[in-house]
């Protein structure tokens, strides 16, 4: 029996099935410490059609790229679709996405939206987030939030200006309209979050 | 000045060599060079210049395939997606040494493009894949290698 729990395990444990939430899921609540020392809860959010949370950090080239972009998203929504930005790298990988790194980060940035750090990588890890940035539209159904969106912000990292689709725009669009949205998921090149060992 | 001619001719010839070495491929020819067949072992690397890990772990990529006859390593940088100009890629390529293949993606809508190079690949870097190009089988890995993790990809295609 014991033998058999113990394969069972090594088993679950070596299948290459990636985790994480898939577009129709439920998001279990989480929260965060934010850059300025106050904690962060998804379930806070209560008056709101949804919320958009992406997985960014300081240091990628990609999160740098579309800095002004997300910058631009914190405003547009900011009052009925709330932008959430969630830093998962390990700060021992990637020193300069430690807490302190964040906070200075979010002040030279001028963030007026929470930039969270997630220290144990359990929000990346039940989100499914592999790179950054990585966004996560969420839609609100009574007291619960669901995935409508996942993937890249647009379809452009390199140039803003040559955008054709805006994917997380349209995805929340789409909620506000009460409609499906037309793309529900997509991949970008990006940097890989940064686990710890 | 022809100690400066002579050191500009240098920086010259070793930068056009590594752009002979770095050459610009689409979608099709990337598709052949991983799927041809052949008698080696491919080790396929995705990297860019500014990816940290993927930095660290180009020596292991370099050593294994100048130990390994049956093995045929390929770098191939996605430092075009982010900045159009290969510069980058040709300096880093020479002053690095690399002595493998290295070649550099130039293809738009990265959401299409992904999938066809592999199904579970998410888009981030490193990623890696080590193909049997006799019998096709295939491995997919998203994540920094360490020392002895090529070996064991390697033979569980063989």
């Amino acid at each position: 029996m014991l033998v058999m729990a113990v394969c069972m395990f090594v088993l679950v444990a070596a299948s290459p099935v990636r985790m994480g939430y898939e577009v129709g899921d439920t998001v279990a609540d989480f929260k965060l410490k934010n850059t300025n020392g106050k904690m962060v809860a998804l379930s806070d959010y209560k008056d709101v059609k949804g919320v958009i949370v992406i997985f960014d950090c300081n240091t990628c080239p990609y999160s740098k790229a579309y800095n002004d972009r997300i910058l631009a998203l914190g405003k547009k929504y900011s009052k009925t679709f709330p932008l959430i930005l969630v830093q998962s790298n390990d700060p021992e990988k990637s020193p300069g996405d430690s807490y302190d790194a964040m906070v200075k980060y979010a002040e030279d940035h001028g963030y007026d939206f929470p930039y969270l750090f997630d220290e144990t990588q359990n929000v990346a890890r039940n989100f499914g987030a592999t790179n950054t940035p990585h966004a996560f539209v969420l839609k609100k159904e009574g007291a619960a939030f669901k995935v409508v969106y996942i993937g890249a912000i647009d379809d452009n990292a390199r140039d803003a200006a040559a955008v054709t689709k805006r994917y997380v725009e349209d995805a929340v669009d789409a909620v506000t309209s009460n409609k499906a949205a037309a793309t529900t998921k997509t991949k970008a090149i990006g940097c890989t979050i940064k686990w710890a060992d | 000045m022809t100690r400066f001619i002579a050191i500009l001719l240098f920086a010259c010839s070793t930068a056009a060599a590594a752009q002979d070495q770095a050459k610009i491929v689409k979608l099709p020819e990337l598709q052949e060079l991983i799927s041809s067949k052949g008698d080696k072992i491919k080790v396929i690397n995705f990297w860019a210049t500014w990816c940290a890990p993927c930095v660290k772990e180009m020596p292991l990529f370099e050593k294994l395939g100048q130990e390994r006859t049956d093995v045929q390593v390929t770098f191939v940088s996605m430092d075009l997606d982010l900045d159009p100009d290969p510069s980058k890629v040709y300096k880093f390529v020479s002053r690095k040494k690399l002595q493998s293949k290295v070649v550099m993606l130039d293809e738009k809508n990265p959401n299409s493009y992904i999938e066809l190079i592999d199904k579970s690949w998410s888009g981030a870097l490193p990623a890696t894949i080590i193909v049997n190009s006799k019998t096709g089988q295939r491995k997919f890995v998203e994540k920094e290698l360490h020392e002895g993790d090529l070996e064991k990809l390697i033979a569980e295609v063989q």
